[in-house]
């Protein structure tokens, strides 16, 4: 448990200290709020939901915020490898399972204040607040969608050498997930062949999980988002620590 | 005498390439050995499986008594490391990095504090313990993972070319260093380095190593008297000529190198030189230049491989390219 606080203590210095990070994924999903959510207000009516586009935009955006910032954190463990500071802690006489576990909270940790800051900006931009047991729902998911994509990140990190693959990383595996997941349009609202490839992405029942808590509303029953979710943290972390133990240190 | 380390026919392949072959020697608790050769030779290679994160391919070895292949742990608990390459977290303070590291050794939080308080006062850098890493010169970051690297106080500390890329001026002031280290805390010191000067200046003990071979084991002194006296280098057009003349009894060792330099090994080359000079004048043999020193270790490298330090290095670098190749995978 020390060598897991150890290693998370170290992720939250770091990100304390990095204000342009933390500025730099803010604003991607700060600017699809403000572009996309007013400028789409008006004419965007979605369907059986109730309220307007910008509210059923948010949760979508805290889950975009978490995202983003939970993969980018897995991967940072390859500037780690790049740094040589990784050689460090794989020497120490800990087990590679207590690290890679120290990551994943470390940058479940990151992704979930980065996803916070989002939510408190939000109501500001007209979030009806539900009640404190819907924050509370939408805080789990939050957590759940920062643990897996940590795991994945850590995963993907350990099979990659170096930072050239990151791009491509982003834009044909986390891009899709983001864009699948209905975060910016009600699944089914989709044309019918599409939608089970939305009911394949892990993200789709973290969105519909926030959206669940911070609206009151979903298309998926919440518990079946939290099975699925979950389900698919538990597989990402087994995954992230197995492939982990096989980093030539 | 106890020993810190017995290493037993240890070798490391990587596919067709020997990085490590069939190596055994002892070394002593409490003294400073060097692992010499150039790069490439198997240094870090050896380092590596010592410490446990390289699985050797045969052979055995153990570090403070214990077994690198059936007790990682108690080995890793034993050791510290300063890595070749720099291993900070360059985002970090001084005293966070130390922290870091003593928080991994599972040390008490009081000890933590006094040790870490201790060893940057040991290193000079307890100024500078607030500052960001990233703002530190690259001796600073040497001395600093020095100091993390005693934080656990292990029984064995490895240097991995400790000096390499630093100035002569903060080289001087590490070797004073590391040699103090070890007088004051009695602590096995085991270094590679491909730096003769480095290597004789601080090492009890000396392995030359190249292609992954032990090709010689000794004090630097007895490796230098090993070689036959004095080192007098002669250049001429004709080497052939040169040898042939200069079979006299009081040479103790003549050798044409490849470069056509003739090096000869004597007893009080000074009192010598003017009869050699005399027998190759009188030959009509021409004499490009002369030089005579005392043999140092790049001499004892050179006598059993044939090659200097440097050469080898550019085969070594080819061998070094395979071998960082096949880590990645």
């Amino acid at each position: 448990m020390d060598i897991i606080y150890t290693i998370w203590l170290r992720s939250m210095k770091r990100y304390i200290r990095s204000k342009s990070r933390i500025i730099g994924s803010i604003s991607m999903p700060l600017f699809f709020l403000l572009f996309l959510g007013f400028g789409l207000n008006s004419v965007v009516q979605i369907p059986g939901m109730g309220g307007d586009y910008i509210t059923f935009l948010i949760p979508g955006m805290v889950a975009m915020s978490v995202l983003f910032t939970s993969v980018f954190s897995g991967i940072q463990i390859i500037w780690d490898k790049q740094f040589g500071f990784l050689k460090e802690t794989l020497v120490a006489p800990v087990s590679r399972l207590e690290i890679m576990l120290g990551q994943t909270v470390g940058g479940a940790t990151t992704a979930f204040i980065q996803g916070m800051i989002i939510l408190i900006l939000s109501i500001f931009l007209g979030l009806k607040s539900g009640n404190v047991l819907g924050f509370l729902i939408a805080f789990g998911f939050m957590a759940l969608i920062g643990l897996a994509f940590t795991a994945f990140g850590i995963a993907i990190a350990s099979k990659m050498e170096d930072m050239t693959g990151f791009q491509l990383i982003m834009n044909f595996v986390v891009f899709p997930i983001f864009g699948l997941s209905g975060a910016l349009f009600p699944i089914s609202s989709l044309p019918p062949f599409i939608v089970p490839i939305t009911l394949l992405d892990p993200l789709t029942y973290g969105v519909e999980g926030i959206r669940y808590g911070l609206t009151g509303v979903s298309q998926i029953n919440p518990l079946i988002c939290l099975v699925v979710l979950g389900g698919f943290t538990v597989a990402t972390t087994f995954i992230g620590a197995y492939l982990f133990r096989t980093i030539k240190s | 005498m106890t020993f810190a380390i017995q290493i037993n026919h240890l070798t490391r392949k990587f596919n067709d390439l020997v990085a490590v072959n069939d190596i055994s020697f002892e070394i002593n608790e409490g003294e400073i050995f060097g692992l010499l050769g150039p790069n490439g030779a198997g240094k870090t290679t050896t380092l590596a499986m010592l410490s446990t994160m390289l699985k050797p391919t045969s052979g055995s070895a153990t570090v403070n008594g214990m077994d690198i292949k059936n007790n990682e742990d108690g080995v890793r608990k034993s050791i510290g490391i300063v890595f070749q390459d720099q291993s900070l977290d360059e985002e970090l303070t001084a005293w966070e990095n130390m922290d870091f590291h003593g928080r991994l050794y599972r040390l008490q939080s009081d000890v933590r504090r006094q040790r870490i308080e201790e060893l940057l006062e040991l290193v000079e850098l307890k100024d500078r313990k607030d500052d960001i890493v990233k703002t530190f010169s690259g001796g600073m970051r040497r001395r600093l993972e020095i100091a993390r690297g005693l934080l656990h106080h292990p029984a064995v500390l490895f240097l991995d070319e400790p000096t390499l890329g630093l100035d002569p001026q903060t080289r001087n002031h590490l070797w004073q260093y590391i040699a103090k280290l070890s007088k004051e805390h009695g602590i096995t010191i085991i270094l590679t380095t491909h730096y003769m000067e480095e290597a004789d200046r601080l090492c009890n003990r000396v392995a030359i190593i190249d292609h992954g071979k032990i090709i010689a084991l000794d004090t630097p002194a007895n490796l230098k008297d090993g070689i036959g006296g004095d080192v007098v280098n002669i250049r001429s057009p004709d080497p052939s000529a040169v040898v042939s003349v200069l079979e006299v009894p009081w040479i103790s060792r003549i050798e044409k190198q490849y470069d056509g330099q003739v090096t000869i090994s004597l007893q009080n080359a000074e009192q010598h030189v003017s009869t050699i000079v005399m027998l190759l004048n009188s030959n009509q043999i021409a004499i490009e230049s002369i030089s005579i020193h005392k043999p140092t270790l790049e001499d004892v490298f050179l006598s059993f491989t044939g090659k200097t330090i440097r050469e080898e290095e550019a085969d070594g670098k080819a061998n070094m390219r395979m071998y960082q190749k096949m880590m990645r995978r």
